[in-house]
């Protein structure tokens, strides 16, 4: 039985797989979480935002992230390839703005089978790419019950080896898990619920 | 060897001028005159004089700054140089040189030749230097600041007492005593001087005479971490290229191993038969002396190199080291950071050293710099990141949106979104560091709130009120 009682999450490792939505940076984050040690993340120095490292210290200790900002897209493929290859680093993130060809998936696949590391590409909607083992759309959903509330919409929306599914969770910064929450009509005392 | 103008002729050689120069350093808030040329001498100016007096006496003085480090450098040069001459060179000073040329003189055809040719030398690459050949260093020293090119070391006796390198109260107590040649010194009883100078002035005259050996200390050559390799037939394939790197590798560390460094940045030269040659720079995330780690990180750099018609010749130069001591192995360790470095260094020969970075936390509440960025190689990682208050994953240049007064608007529009206020959080009140100016906090304090809308996005906004208006500078996940 796995420890989240999601399928497909924590992400099979030698394997990578793509998120796009709202919300993706947060699934990246519960990622990281999960997969422990160090992460490296692969961003192109263009980008205007920035990681908030205060931001992400409710997920992970943000000492372990390694960050490599790069000229182009061609760049952060290539770094992506070698740190997957590499195996030192058990999750690489790679930030993706334009979309992925068969091959430049099919290139990081087999790196990350050669090094047994996981890849996460956190993708704008609608460009991913056919040889991703799995795809999510993470999107923030509105919680009036909690104002400090991460709860988000986790769907899968491409998945190669099992069937996809879609789930409302949020993170327990306190206890470093991710619950999964029921639907507001099957919470218990809500009206589908008791008949 | 005295080199009496050489911080001056040292930046003469690169601009020569016949008007009067000087070098002047500061004391405070005075300038004095360090070291001056020939003609500026002539005109009435000396060592230690100050500039104001200086200008005055000689209106069309040529001055500069002095630069004693680069003195001293330039003394090391030549001291490396002087080793033509005899193989035991030490440094006497600031501005001269002993060499010990016993049993090394009849190689230069007797002590005359070879002196002749020390002050040819020196007389061609522009530096004015008095030479002085004794039996003892001390003699030596004496003939070379206080005789002329005549003197030999009978005349040593009739030198001033301050050839005997004592410090310039007691040469003064020693002419009023009426002792004013070394001779005279000589000839007088010990007891009452020892009694009345001590024992350096003793200790001085007998090493001068010979009797207390005074030897010449040679400077240690720094340890040269080069290698290199001359081939008798040109190679051009990759995996050659990589042997032959591998077999300098070895003794390159092993000289690392022996002074107990680690190599953090090489440089490996390919000479072409063409005489064209090609550099592949290679820089660590870490020091190391690990032959079998090292060679793959060449990799990359000679798959790209042209071999042309064949390479000859390769060297291999450590060129930044870092002290990295011999440890003892625990067996308990993991080899992780080890490859993490390597990874580093890979990832860096493709983007740079310095665009593979970590944060490091910064002691600030204003969220742009509650955190520094470093590259990952020259940093150490630190934890000690807080959070109170909730903090987005992501910032961005603050981007207004329309809203008034000091809550956040119900409704607004951002990045072509309409968006509802659903729950607000906040207000936290950050105010502006006034000791750093920062641009972007012109707009005085701000309000940050954290808004959770209906649609789902939670934002980070914050509302200036000494300069109204709303902007969004975050996204929680």
């Amino acid at each position: 039985m796995s420890f989240y009682p999601l399928s497909s999450f924590p992400l099979r490792t030698t394997r990578v797989h793509e998120v796009c939505g709202p919300a993706a940076t947060g699934f990246a984050a519960i990622a990281a979480a999960s997969a422990g040690r160090a992460v490296l993340w692969v961003r192109e120095a263009r980008q205007t935002d920035t990681l908030y490292p205060v931001g992400f210290a409710p997920f992970l200790d943000p000492s372990t992230l390694l960050f490599a900002r790069t000229r182009n897209q061609v760049d952060s493929l290539a770094v992506a390839e070698e740190a997957l290859k590499d195996g030192a680093i058990p999750l690489v993130v790679i930030e993706i703005t334009r979309p992925l060809d068969l091959r430049e998936g099919r290139r990081l696949q087999l790196a990350a089978r050669a090094g047994q590391t996981t890849g996460l590409c956190i993708i704008p909607e609608g460009m991913g790419s056919n040889a991703a083992e799995t795809r999510w759309r993470a999107t923030p959903v509105f919680d009036s019950s909690r104002e400090d509330s991460t709860l988000m919409r986790w769907e899968i929306i491409k998945n190669k080896s099992r069937t996809i599914g879609a789930w409302n969770v949020c993170w327990d910064a306190q206890a470093h898990r991710l619950h999964v929450v029921s639907s507001v009509g099957e919470r218990p005392g809500s009206a589908r619920a008791s008949n | 060897m005295w080199f009496p103008r050489l911080a001056s002729d040292r930046v003469l050689r690169a601009r020569p001028t016949d008007a009067p120069f000087v070098l002047f350093q500061c004391h405070g808030t005075t300038e004095t005159i360090r070291c001056l040329n020939r003609t500026a001498e002539a005109a009435g100016l000396h060592a230690g004089m100050r500039m104001a007096d200086a200008r005055s006496f000689c209106p069309d003085l040529i001055s500069r700054p002095a630069d004693p480090a680069g003195d001293v450098r330039f003394l090391r040069g030549l001291r490396r140089w002087a080793e033509r001459f005899c193989p035991w060179v030490g440094l006497d000073g600031e501005d001269g040189l002993a060499l010990d040329v016993t049993g090394a003189s009849h190689l230069w055809g007797g002590e005359a030749a070879m002196l002749a040719d020390m002050r040819a030398r020196l007389d061609r690459a522009g530096l004015s230097v008095r030479l002085g050949l004794a039996g003892t260093r001390g003699a030596a020293w004496a003939l070379a600041h206080f005789g002329t090119e005549a003197s030999t070391e009978e005349d040593l006796l009739s030198l001033p007492v301050a050839a005997l390198r004592v410090p310039p109260d007691t040469v003064t107590a020693l002419q009023r005593l009426g002792l004013r040649r070394i001779g005279d010194l000589v000839a007088t009883a010990r007891a009452p001087l020892a009694r009345r100078f001590g024992r350096e002035l003793l200790l001085r005259l007998d090493q001068l005479l010979g009797e207390v050996p005074e030897p010449v200390t040679p400077e240690a050559e720094p340890p040269h971490f080069g290698v290199r390799l001359t081939l008798p037939e040109p190679i051009g394939l990759e995996a050659d290229v990589m042997a032959v790197i591998e077999r300098l590798l070895k003794p390159l560390c092993e000289k690392l191993k022996t002074q107990e460094t680690g190599a953090r940045s090489m440089c490996l030269t390919l000479h072409r038969v063409d005489h064209g040659s090609q550099q592949i720079e290679l820089r660590l995330a870490a020091a190391m002396r690990d032959p079998a780690r090292i060679l793959p990180l060449f990799a990359r750099g000679v798959a790209e190199v042209d071999a042309g018609f064949g390479i000859d010749r390769i060297r291999l130069a450590a060129t930044v080291v870092e002290p990295l001591p011999i440890r003892q192995i625990d067996p308990t360790e993991t080899p992780h950071p080890d490859r993490l470095q390597d990874l580093i260094t890979r990832i860096g020969t493709r983007i740079g050293l310095e665009n593979i970075q970590r944060f490091l936390p910064a002691d600030s509440h204003i969220p742009e710099r509650g955190f520094l960025v470093a590259p990952a190689a020259f940093s150490e990682a630190q934890s000690g990141f807080h959070t109170q208050r909730p903090r987005p994953l992501r910032l961005f240049p603050p981007e207004p949106i329309q809203g008034n007064g000091p809550t956040p608007p119900a409704q607004f529009r951002w990045r072509g979104m309409r968006l509802h206020t659903g729950c607000a959080t906040g207000p936290e009140r950050i105010a502006p560091e006034w000791w750093l100016a920062d641009e972007n906090w012109r707009s005085g304090i701000r309000d940050y709130w954290k808004v959770a809308t209906r649609e789902g996005r939670r934002l980070w906004l914050f509302h200036t009120p000494q300069c109204p208006g709303w902007f969004v500078q975050g996204e929680f996940a």
